[in-house]
């Protein structure tokens, strides 16, 4: 798929630049670019790396660290569900066997429509609300089967 | 006069519809002419009656919860804004059992103020804790802080006093004070509290600490899951340095002290303090080998003071009302109190503070009140993901560093997750292992390679292949994570799984002799 290689360099660049002075620079440059383009496109590597002075190698090895940094770009709404043990003591597993059935994808995986991307998450700190998702950046609490379909409703647009 | 109406902005209360609570309260408001102020606060910590809704009546604050949109038009015709009955009323907030029976001192005001103005920090007694660092001598303030006996509440309860004083004692041109708020222990949400509900107690806590050991920059490493506290915390450091309690010249003290949040990126071991620093340093976060010990040789190879949350958040308390003033909470080698937090399938989760040395079953059934399902409790996780499982039979424990210990587990953050009759502790323990092999950095090969292989001992003893051996095969891997680890992620990962063993062999189809 073409757009899974398409990536917007302008963005990565202003980033890069605007943030090479700061100390411990890479952290914040690849948040910031996660956070604008819901990705780390693994060709910006090169790029990150050059405007730091860094060898490619050492972003490579930072990008792919942390959970967080995407190497795909995500589905239009992004579903995080908890897996940790509070949730799993209040039927996290069950939620978490509606939702892949109701997505028809796994964790890690993203609608063909390009709608959906799920993802498991450990802990969102709303233990005391297990269980806890996460939709397209709104957290929600004590949440059931159908709640979970009445959240995800407004994204789910031709699907269904 | 307006009427006060508090709805909380923390995200606890937000998940389970506090904005559109707001929102239906303010067009309420509108089309019935009355003279309303809403005031976003943090949670007060019950969070089962999130959202809750305070009136601030002119016989003190009065509560109403949980409310749905759909209760505003009918708290409006009952007179909640002057405290009417109604079928959510729940009385006095301070007189709500749950809150009463706390001793509040790091959390005295989260959930009562409104957490970005600067005037109702200092009208609730907020920066005297500062006032009064500054006009004593650093060694005096680090004295009541050791007098204190303040331990890190992130989980370690190394104590703080010492860590400050060494920092304090090593010559450098910077130092740094690095807040650890990469609150990734499952079960666990008072840092994000205090983040969202009071921010700025943790922004004077870490001042002092600046100011006493002659670190002139903080960082705050956040962990990403938390973007409310993002932004309340940095509305609070703009509102702080616009009043001169950050920056060059910090209330005319002539020392400078600024505060910068850093936000992590989803890996649970940038919680372990060095890890932390190597992320802050834009690398993987790798866990360093001690010593030289941060205190010592910490961010960029400066002396650093690295601090969990909660801990940075008693300082003011403690330099405010004199360490002993704080020592008279606790018992044994704990002092002061501690936020529990009760999770899971609880009937009443929240946030219980108390003076360590409250048992595990009052805070499970006294404030818990029981399991949610209704079913009996079987088994609580006390201490995060790295804790050990207790069964129903040794709630006794008290909740103190040493007390836990000596029973086999950690108070690590103070989370406490129950499980009902239905779980499956074999279960458990492999998902120890795998959240073990899925946040190991690798740097150390028994929790690189251990976990995995503990993957799938566990996996062969619940499928009865070769269990005995594979049993003792298990625990002897435990006892290589435990020895051998470099970090407590490897070193710990052990508690959860040999005490579910230990105290549920049944699970996985072992006979409780043999074991």
């Amino acid at each position: 798929m073409a757009s899974d290689h398409d990536w917007d360099r302008a963005t990565v660049e202003r980033i890069a630049t605007s943030l090479k002075a700061t100390p411990g620079a890479l952290m914040p440059i690849l948040r910031q670019v996660q956070d604008e383009l819901g990705w780390v496109p693994p060709d910006s590597i090169a790029l990150i790396a050059g405007i730091l002075n860094l060898s490619r190698a050492e972003v490579h090895g930072v990008a792919s660290f942390y959970h967080d940094f995407r190497h795909h770009p995500p589905g239009r709404c992004v579903i995080q569900v908890c897996r940790a043990e509070s949730c799993q003591a209040m039927g996290a597993d069950g939620l978490a066997d509606h939702i892949r059935q109701r997505l028809g994808i796994d964790f890690g995986e993203t609608t063909r429509d390009r709608s959906f991307t799920l993802e498991p998450v450990y802990c969102l700190g709303n233990c005391a609300c297990s269980p806890a998702v996460v939709v397209a950046g709104e957290l929600a609490g004590r949440v059931t089967p159908d709640r979970f379909n009445r959240l995800i409703a407004k994204f789910d647009g031709s699907r269904r | 006069m307006s009427v006060r109406v508090y709805i909380p902005n923390d995200s606890g209360a937000l998940s389970m519809g506090a904005e559109a609570v707001a929102g239906a309260v303010a067009s309420e408001a509108r089309r019935r002419h009355a003279d309303v102020a809403i005031v976003r606060n943090g949670s007060r910590g019950l969070y089962w009656l999130e959202p809750m809704v305070e009136v601030a009546t002119a016989s003190g604050r009065v509560a109403y919860g949980p409310v749905a949109p759909a209760d505003v038009g009918s708290l409006f015709e009952a007179g909640f804004l002057t405290g009417g009955k109604h079928r959510l009323a729940l009385g006095a907030t301070d007189e709500i059992p749950y809150l009463k029976r706390q001793e509040r001192l790091t959390f005295q005001r989260v959930g009562v103020i409104d957490p970005l103005s600067l005037d109702d920090y200092l009208e609730h007694g907020g920066y005297r804790g500062l006032e009064r660092a500054l006009s004593l001598a650093g060694a005096q303030v680090v004295e009541e802080v050791t007098a204190s006996g303040l331990r890190g509440r992130g989980g370690a309860g190394f104590p703080a006093g010492i860590k400050w004083k060494t920092t304090l004692q090593t010559e450098a041109k910077s130092k740094y004070v690095v807040c650890n708020a990469d609150e990734g222990d499952s079960g666990t949400f008072a840092d994000r509290m205090i983040m969202e509900g009071d921010p700025l107690v943790l922004i004077e806590g870490m001042t002092i600490a600046g100011i006493v050991v002659g670190a002139s920059q903080g960082y705050i490493y956040l962990r990403s899951e938390y973007p409310h506290a993002l932004r309340t915390l940095n509305a609070a450091i703009a509102a702080a340095t616009a009043r001169g309690y950050l920056g060059e010249n910090v209330r005319g003290s002539g020392k400078r002290f600024e505060v910068e949040v850093r936000v992590g990126a989803g890996a649970y071991i940038c919680g372990e303090e060095t890890a932390m620093l190597e992320s802050l340093e834009g690398r993987r976060g790798m866990v360093r080998y001690k010593p030289p010990v941060p205190a010592v040789a910490g961010l960029f190879g400066a002396p650093t003071v690295v601090n969990n949350v909660i801990t940075l958040a008693s300082v003011p308390l403690i330099i405010e009302k004199g360490g002993s003033f704080y020592k008279d909470f606790g018992m044994g080698r704990s002092r002061g109190t501690s936020p529990f937090q009760l999770a899971g399938n609880l009937k009443h989760p929240g946030l219980v503070e108390k003076a360590f040395g409250v048992t595990l079953g009052e805070l499970v059934h006294e404030y818990g009140g029981g399991t949610a399902s209704g079913r009996p409790v079987r088994a609580v996780q006390v201490g995060g993901p790295l804790g050990a499982y207790f069964p129903a039979s040794m709630l006794e424990v008290a909740m103190d560093y040493e007390a836990v210990a000596a029973r086999g587990g950690i108070l690590g953050h103070g989370g406490i997750v129950v499980f009902d009759d239905s779980v499956d502790l074999a279960r458990m323990a492999r998902y120890a292992m795998e959240f073990c092999a899925l946040e190991s950095c690798g740097k150390c090969t028994p929790c690189r390679i251990g976990s995995t292989r503990g993957i799938e001992l566990i996996d062969h003893i619940i499928g009865n292949r070769d269990r005995a051996a594979n049993t003792a095969l298990l625990r002897e891997l435990c006892d290589t994570l435990t020895n051998a680890s470099l970090c407590a992620l490897g070193g710990l990962t052990p508690l959860p799984v040999m005490s579910a063993l230990k105290h549920f062999p049944q699970d996985f189809g072992l006979a409780a002799e043999r074991v």
